[in-house]
C-alpha cells in the first residue's frame, strides 16, 4: 500500500510565545490526533521537531561540508514535525490530513525502492 | 477499487472506444444502451462534429435506422461498456491539481480536444500545454490520485471543485479577455456540452443543472451580444428577437428540475436571474424585485464585492440609483482595479445626472481593460457623451 509523509507546518514565534497552560490546551488535541491514529496503524511513524532556532545546516561548498547555525531556509514557517502514514491513494492521505486539528500540512507520497 | 495510475489507459479507452462503436455499430448492431457506449473524443479521427448533442443524438438515430434495416447481428458485441467517462471528469477536476492543469486535461480527455486546440483556445504554445498535461498526469500516476467518483462526504465538495472548474472554461469561451478577441464561443460550447455530460450522468445533482441552465440562458442571448461590427451591445441595448426563445424555453425546463430539488445553490440562484433576464421582454419591463432577491439569497452563500457590485443593477431599478451608488462606492477598496466597478459607478452617475463624474469613471474603466470589444464599448460610451 502507498506512503505518504504528512509534513506539519508551524509557526515557532506563536509555540514559544505561549504560557505552559495555553501551550497544553494547545497540545492536547495534537497528542489525541496521534495516540488515535498509531493505534489504528495508519501512522506507521512520525516525530515531532524541536524549533528552527535549535537547527544547524551543513552546506556544500566547494565539495567540503561547513557547518552552519540555522535551518536551510529561513521562515516564520517551518516543519514542527511529521508522520508517515500508510493509505489506499492520495484521496485517503487528504482524508486523513484533514483531520490533523494543527496548521497547514503538506502531502506527498514517498518513494518506494 | 480500480488500480492505480491507470489514467493513461482510461484515457484511452474512453477515446478509442467511440471510433470503435463507430466503425462496428453499423456492422454489428446496436449494444443495449448505446448512450453509454458512445464516447465523447470522435474528434481525433476527424468525426469532429459528433460531440455537439444534436449531432450526437443525429448519428445515434442514423445508427438505428442502420441497425433497423440489417440483419440481426451473429456474433453481438460484449456487454455494454462501463462509461467511465464520470470517473475520468473527477480525476481530471482533482483538487491537487492546478487549476490550469484541470482545464486543459478535462478538454484534452473528455472533451477530446487536441492539445493544439487547447493551446489556441488559452492563446499558449502547443508546448506550454502539452508540458502541463504531462505533468498533471505525471502528478496523477506519482502521487496515487485515484480514478473514481468520490464517495459520501467527500463528493459535495468535488461536486463543486468540478463545476468551478466548467464555469471558469465557460467564462474563459464567453468573456474572453485579452488578444483573443471578445468572443470564443467554441470553448463556451465545449464548457456548455461537458455540463450537460455531467447532468447526464449525475442528474441529481441540482448544482450541476443550474450551472448548465445558466449557461445555456447566456448562449441563448448570445447572437444579440455583439452588433455588425463587432462591438459588444449591452443586455438592456440588445435586440432580444435575436434571442433563441426555443433555448430559453427549454432551459426553464431544467429551472423546474432544480427547483423540484430545493436545495438552493450559488449556480442555481445565478440561472434564475439569468432566466428572469432572459424571460424579459425588455429591460424596463424586467422583473427587478425578483432579481434583486435573487441576489440577496446569494449573498447569504457568500458575500463578495463582485456579487454586491452585480446585485447594485437590480438594487437602482428597485430603490433608485443613489441607494445602488452607495453600495457599489461601499465596495472600492476591494474593486478600485476592476474596470466594471468604475463602469457601473459610470452607469449610476450618469443616472444622478452627474456627467463629469461618470466620464471620468468610464476613463477609468478603459484604462483598466485589454478586452478589445470592452474597450470599444467605453470608448464610444465615452465618445457620445463629449458631444
Amino acid at each position: 500500500m502507498p506512503r505518504y509523509m504528512l509534513t506539519f507546518v508551524s509557526q515557532d514565534d506563536w509555540w514559544e510565545s505561549q504560557t505552559e497552560e495555553s501551550l497544553k490546551n494547545a497540545y492536547a488535541p495534537l497528542m489525541a490526533w496521534w495516540d488515535e491514529h498509531v493505534k489504528t496503524g495508519l501512522v506507521k511513524s512520525g516525530e515531532q521537531l524541536a524549533p528552527q532556532r535549535t537547527a544547524t545546516t551543513l552546506r556544500r561548498v566547494n565539495g567540503a561540508m561547513k557547518v552552519t547555525d540555522g535551518p536551510f531556509i529561513e521562515s516564520k514557517e517551518s516543519v514542527g514535525g511529521y508522520a508517515i502514514i500508510e493509505v489506499a491513494d492520495l484521496d485517503k492521505a487528504i482524508a486523513v490530513a484533514k483531520s490533523w486539528p494543527g496548521g497547514d500540512v503538506e502531502v506527498r507520497p514517498v518513494v518506494e525502492h | 477499487m480500480r488500480s492505480l495510475g491507470d489514467f493513461d489507459v482510461a484515457e484511452e479507452a474512453v477515446q478509442d472506444s467511440l471510433v470503435a462503436a463507430l466503425e462496428h455499430w453499423p456492422r454489428d448492431g446496436i449494444p443495449d444502451q448505446p448512450g453509454a457506449w458512445l464516447m465523447t473524443t470522435a474528434r481525433r479521427k476527424g468525426i469532429d462534429r459528433l460531440r455537439r448533442e444534436t449531432r450526437y443524438r443525429e448519428k445515434v438515430a442514423q445508427l438505428e435506422d442502420d441497425y433497423r434495416g440489417a440483419s440481426p447481428p451473429e456474433d453481438p458485441p460484449e456487454g455494454p461498456m462501463p462509461d467511465e467517462r464520470l470517473e475520468l471528469i473527477f480525476t481530471c477536476c482533482h483538487p491537487a491539481l492546478a487549476r490550469e492543469a484541470q482545464l486543459a486535461l478535462t478538454l484534452r480527455s473528455v472533451a477530446g480536444l487536441t492539445t493544439a486546440e487547447i493551446a489556441r483556445a488559452f492563446l499558449q504554445s502547443e508546448s506550454t500545454i502539452a508540458q502541463r498535461l504531462v505533468r498533471a498526469k505525471r502528478k496523477i500516476v506519482d502521487a496515487k490520485i485515484p480514478f473514481r467518483v468520490p464517495e459520501g462526504h467527500e463528493l459535495p465538495d468535488r461536486v463543486s471543485e468540478v463545476l468551478a472548474v466548467l464555469y471558469l472554461m465557460f467564462n474563459e469561451g464567453y468573456l474572453a479577455t485579452g488578444a483573443r478577441g471578445a468572443m470564443d464561443r467554441d470553448l463556451a460550447a465545449e464548457a456548455e456540452w461537458l455540463t450537460s455530460l455531467l447532468t447526464r450522468l449525475m442528474p441529481d445533482e441540482p448544482e450541476a443543472l443550474g450551472l448548465l441552465a445558466l449557461m445555456r440562458f447566456d448562449l441563448a442571448r448570445a447572437d444579440a451580444r455583439f452588433d455588425s461590427e463587432g462591438e459588444i451591445v449591452l443586455l438592456r441595448d440588445q435586440d432580444r428577437s435575436k434571442w433563441d426563445r426555443k433555448m430559453i424555453d427549454d432551459t426553464f425546463l431544467l429551472v423546474g428540475r432544480f427547483l423540484r430539488t430545493r436545495s438552493p445553490g450559488t449556480y442555481q440562484l445565478q440561472a434564475l436571474i439569468a432566466g428572469a433576464h432572459a424571460d424579459a421582454k425588455s429591460w424596463e419591463t424586467t422583473r427587478w424585485p425578483e432579481i434583486l432577491r435573487s441576489y440577496d439569497s446569494l449573498l447569504a452563500f457568500g458575500d463578495t464585492p463582485v456579487v454586491r457590485l452585480n446585485r447594485a443593477i437590480a438594487l437602482w431599478h428597485v430603490k433608485g440609483p443613489q441607494t445602488a451608488l452607495d453600495e457599489v462606492d461601499a465596495q472600492s477598496g476591494d474593486l478600485a482595479g476592476y474596470h466594471l466597478f468604475h463602469a457601473t459607478r459610470a452607469e449610476l452617475l450618469r443616472a444622478l445626472g452627474r456627467t463629469a463624474d461618470a466620464r471620468a469613471a468610464d476613463e477609468r474603466a478603459l484604462a483598466l481593460t485589454e478586452n478589445p470589444a470592452e474597450r470599444a464599448l467605453l470608448a464610444r460610451r465615452l465618445a457620445r457623451q463629449s458631444r
